[in-house]
């Protein structure tokens, strides 16, 4: 503003020389200098546009973390998203930094933190930042709403030039949406990002993208440069809040997570389609009946015409969800819903990012001088962090949150997770006294009666199809009776089995995070056991009240989950009782089972 | 909001400083109380984009090794099909792919190519297609509000639309005021951008004003020679109108029809006029001067080895096949003049057999 009123100044000054006689130059410029000084004056509309801005920037501002790993060994950006202090950065930030870096902020102060969750894969991680209750910190909007063109900031520690924990801030617009960047090997993808020509230096990696509203669009990390040196040349990437809303849950859980895969790869054909080029059998999809040729329509709720539409969907996915999927065949629509595979195997991404692989980003924090005519050079890369390992000895006080195990970034938070939902889910009946027999009664939804009886060495049931049962003392993994149901008998003995042992008794569990259920909306808490042969069942509790609402069981490969939901939960005996159990085999509903009568039977207290 | 801001600086400063020979303090008055009633509801570039997009193209071509991107931008520039966009090894091959914003795909033709301008008019097979006039509105001045399309870097494919930049015109110059510095064979006006524009991939995209008007063309990458910055420059659509408009309409003398031609009994060649040319391997193969042979008079009047040959008498002979085509309708004791390319410059040559 102050320049262009001194250009135009300027200007008035330049004209006014050459005008003819001095009296009237006189006339001129004190005319002239008034109404100057009159367009000097902002329309209220501008000024409270600006005053906005300003507001806006100063809010988001203070939401953004400049990440120093100890020692000088680099560092990146990051953003807060709780008031407990949890922040959201790049995986190529916190690798070199380890399990413990320092974080300055908008109000000069440094704080600690300690690594909580890794998305190699997706570039991300979670942080959590100590010591506060009432961090600023970002709203995630929806990344869907964001088009081409709107404004945008990006906020952080480009050059790590924040010593005083001032962050850096850069204006832009929005270049592209839905952006597709190919992964390295197979980590660091960027799918459905937004592209900004805000600029996006090294040291912006991990830190926020903002919309004009200061709320959270992305998070940057990663730009194109090629023969231009690594430094912005106005094409940076953000992986999107859609993505990153999706995995938050799965990276509170303290793991190293996976992202997904269909299990089946997609190619263009000659017409133009997006078409199945190869599909694994041990797949879901395989099982929900995709087969090779087929067109993929919709994946989703997004409607599918490149593989790179293909792309964008899967990847803003965490392995393991479950998204609907339309495909066509001979001109008939099939509309499916598919539980994502994981991109590795658990033992192969613990690999990928242990070794020096190609790739790990590149260990230079400093943007080297553009070298001439570089047509080797690496393509669209993450901005690059240092990666000499940072000593990990701690400081005491660090060292009670930091709890390495092989397969987490920190087991610390899944533990506090399991302790979290259980604590939660007593409140709904302590269950730990009731190991004799359960009893249940009732009617089907669809007609006839049951009876169910579970005890810890046998599982009895009667259907209107006939009797059931499942001997507790063989393996499990053979035995899925009732038909049809996927196992029902033996799901409700894990079910009782976890709610009488507790998940510390159980078997191997784990925290998964939050996640969907194709059988109820919204997301649950999950906690994943291993028993006997059984490699995976998941139990679905209730995020807001810790109630155990649900489960998936599946008993080997070969065969579709059993997919349980409990609801209307009554009393009998201070503990909270499902009345109604339905139960799924893949994609078909078993039975709705309305229970008129539970029972425990002896003995239901055991004094010592 | 800045967009808001810049109109209203904008404004201001084109305001004082321009129309003082005529009512200055009208036009003050005026433009302060026009300036927030012109302002956008939505303050977002979105439907100025939505609306641009259309009218672009993604161009795949010769290329794709050491260093040389197989793509560029280009834009539509008549309900017909005709697509701008720059002249480079990128249309060195029959087989060039226009996509559209939509993602359709078509095989384009060369209608005409203006080496010294350093454009080229492609055709593909479209009618009634959104484009952009080609007759700017009103003279842009630094300070002004562009955007920047193009498939820089090739982040579109299919129907991906492309990269938007922001930014303000820096100024407008001669690029010839850089001679030496850039390696460019135009010189004439550009607008120099504060915006990172001039990526791989990005020339032949659309400078634009924050309405969409077209308002310039993006030009090739410049690297200044000497201190390795790179230039970020669009050449101005006026400056091109008259050559577009010519290339369209077949006008150049590059474009008449050899139907009315005829070969003399005994025409020019490249062996009497005493040069040859590089291997002819490729559909394109770039008219390069290979060697010139001692004592004879394409060395008396100082044709070298690398020389690329654009025109003979005016008419486009850029690649070996075309310009011993052309050269096979000058009769040998006729002159001829070619036009090539010599490092950053444009040299004509009259050759003629004594």
């Amino acid at each position: 503003m102050i320049q262009d009123h001194r250009r135009a100044t300027n200007g008035i000054r330049h004209h006014c020389a050459r005008l003819p006689g001095a009296p009237l130059l006189a006339a001129w410029l004190v005319v002239l200098w008034g109404l100057v000084s009159f367009a000097a004056e902002l329309p209220p509309l501008v000024r409270n546009a600006e005053q906005e801005r300003i507001r806006v920037i100063a809010k988001a501002k203070a939401t953004a973390v400049c990440i120093f790993a100890r020692g000088g060994h680099g560092g990146g950006s990051g953003v807060l998203i709780s008031p407990d202090g949890f922040a959201l950065t790049n995986y190529h930030v916190v690798k070199p930094a380890g399990n413990y870096m320092k974080c300055g902020m908008d109000d000069g102060k440094l704080y600690d933190a300690v690594l909580v969750g890794l998305d190699p894969t997706g570039d991300v991680a979670l942080i959590k930042l100590l010591g506060r209750t009432d961090f600023p910190h970002a709203t995630l909007t929806d990344s869907n709403r964001v088009r081409s063109g709107d404004w945008c900031f990006a906020v952080g520690n480009p050059f790590l030039l924040a010593t005083d924990f001032q962050p850096t801030v850069t204006y832009g617009i929005v270049s592209g949406i839905h952006r597709y960047q190919p992964p390295a090997g197979t980590l660091l993808e960027y799918t459905d990002c937004i592209q900004t020509d805000a600029s996006i230096n090294p040291g912006n990696s991990g830190g926020p993208l903002f919309n004009a509203a200061g709320e959270l669009i992305g998070v940057n990390g990663r730009g194109s440069f090629e023969k231009r040196g690594r430094v912005n040349v106005g094409v940076g990437y953000a992986i999107s809040s859609n993505q990153l809303r999706n995995f938050l849950g799965y990276l509170k859980s303290g793991r190293i997570v996976d992202h997904a895969t269909l299990g089946a790869t997609v190619a263009t054909s000659d017409d133009g389609r997006v078409v199945v080029s190869n599909i694994l059998d041990s797949s879901d999809a395989y099982r929900r009946g995709l087969r090779y040729g087929d067109e993929i329509v919709a994946f989703s709720g997004r409607t599918i015409n490149t593989v790179n539409e293909f792309k964008n969907v899967l990847g803003i996915y965490p392995k393991g969800w479950s998204v609907p999927l339309e495909y066509r065949r001979d001109g008939q629509e099939f509309e499916v819903v598919v539980r994502l595979m994981g991109v590795h195997s658990r033992r192969e991404l613990l690999r990928k990012i242990q070794g020096p692989t190609a790739e790990q980003p590149q260990p230079n924090p400093a943007p080297k001088k553009p070298a001439p005519n570089q047509p080797d050079a690496p393509k669209r890369q993450p901005l690059p962090a240092p990666q000499i390992p940072a000593p990990q000895k701690l400081p005491p006080e660090i060292t009670t949150l930091v709890q390495p195990r092989e397969g987490y970034a920190n087991y610390f938070f899944n533990l506090e997770n399991q302790k979290r939902i259980w604590a939660a889910n007593v409140q709904h009946g302590d269950f730990s006294n009731t190991k004799g027999q359960w009893l249940f009664s009732g009617a089907l939804k669809a007609g006839g009666e049951f009876q169910i009886a579970l005890e810890d060495s046998r599982l009895l049931a009667q259907f209107p199809s006939g009797p059931a049962l499942v001997d507790t003392t063989l393996d499990l993994d053979q035995q899925t009776d009732p038909e049809d149901s996927g196992g029902l008998l033996a799901a409700l003995h894990l079910w009782r089995r976890l709610l009488t042992s507790g998940p510390d008794k159980f078997g191997e569990m784990f925290y998964l995070g939050t996640a969907p259920t194709p059988s109820q909306p919204g997301l649950f808490d999950v906690l994943v056991g291993t028993y006997d042969v059984i490699q995976e069942t998941r139990f679905l509790f209730d995020t807001a009240n810790g109630k155990l609402v649900g489960m998936e069981m599946a008993l080997n490969d070969d065969i579709d989950r059993c997919d349980i939901t409990f609801s209307d939960f009554n009393m009998y005996k201070g503990l909270q009782i499902p009345h109604k159990i339905e139960v799924r085999h893949g994609s078909q509903l078993f039975a709705t089972l309305e229970v008129t009568n539970f029972e425990i039977k002896s003995p239901t207290v055991k004094k010592p | 909001m800045s967009r808001l801001l810049a109109l209203v600086n904008s404004r201001y400063a084109t305001g004082i400083c321009r129309p003082i020979r005529i009512v200055l303090p009208a036009i003050l008055l005026f433009s302060w109380l026009c300036a927030p009633s012109d302002l956008p509801a939505d303050d977002s570039y979105a439907q100025t984009i939505s609306a641009v997009q259309p009218k672009m193209v993604k161009i795949y071509g010769a290329g794709g090794i050491r260093g040389l991107e197989a793509y560029q931008s280009g834009l539509i520039i008549s309900e017909k099909g005709h697509v701008l966009t720059v002249w480079s090894y990128v249309l060195d091959t029959e087989d060039v792919a226009v996509v559209l914003n939509d993602g359709r795909k078509f095989q384009a033709q060369l209608t005409g190519a203006d080496p010294r301008l350093g454009i080229a008019i492609l055709k593909i097979d479209l009618t009634e297609t959104p484009h952009f006039a080609r007759q700017a509105s009103a003279e842009p001045e630094p300070g002004d509000r562009i955007l920047a399309f193009s498939n820089l870097y090739g982040v579109a494919t299919g129907n991906e639309p492309a990269s938007v930049l922001h930014g303000t015109i820096a100024a407008r110059t001669q690029l010839a005021a850089r001679r030496g510095a850039f390696n460019t064979t135009y010189k004439g006006p550009v607008f120099i951008l504060d915006a990172m524009t001039n990526n791989p991939g990005a020339a032949g995209g659309a400078l634009t004003d924050h309405q969409g008007n077209l308002i310039g063309l993006l030009g090739k990458e410049l690297r200044n020679a000497e201190n390795e910055i790179w230039l970020n420059y669009a050449i101005p659509i006026a400056v091109l109108a008259n050559s577009i408009d010519d290339l369209i309409a077949g006008r150049t003398p590059s474009q008449s029809s050899n139907a009315d031609r005829k070969k003399p009994a005994q025409a020019l060649n490249p062996t009497l006029l005493g040069f040859v040319l590089v291997p002819d391997v490729l559909d394109k193969t770039p008219a390069f001067v290979d060697n010139v042979r001692k004592g004879s008079v394409a060395e008396q009047m100082q044709l070298q080895p690398d020389d690329l040959i654009l025109f003979a008498n005016e008419r486009l002979a850029s690649t070996c096949k075309q310009l011993i085509e052309e050269l096979s309708f000058i009769d040998r004791i006729d002159p001829v003049t070619l036009t090539i390319q010599r490092g950053q410059n444009l040299i004509d040559i009259t050759l003629q057999i004594p």
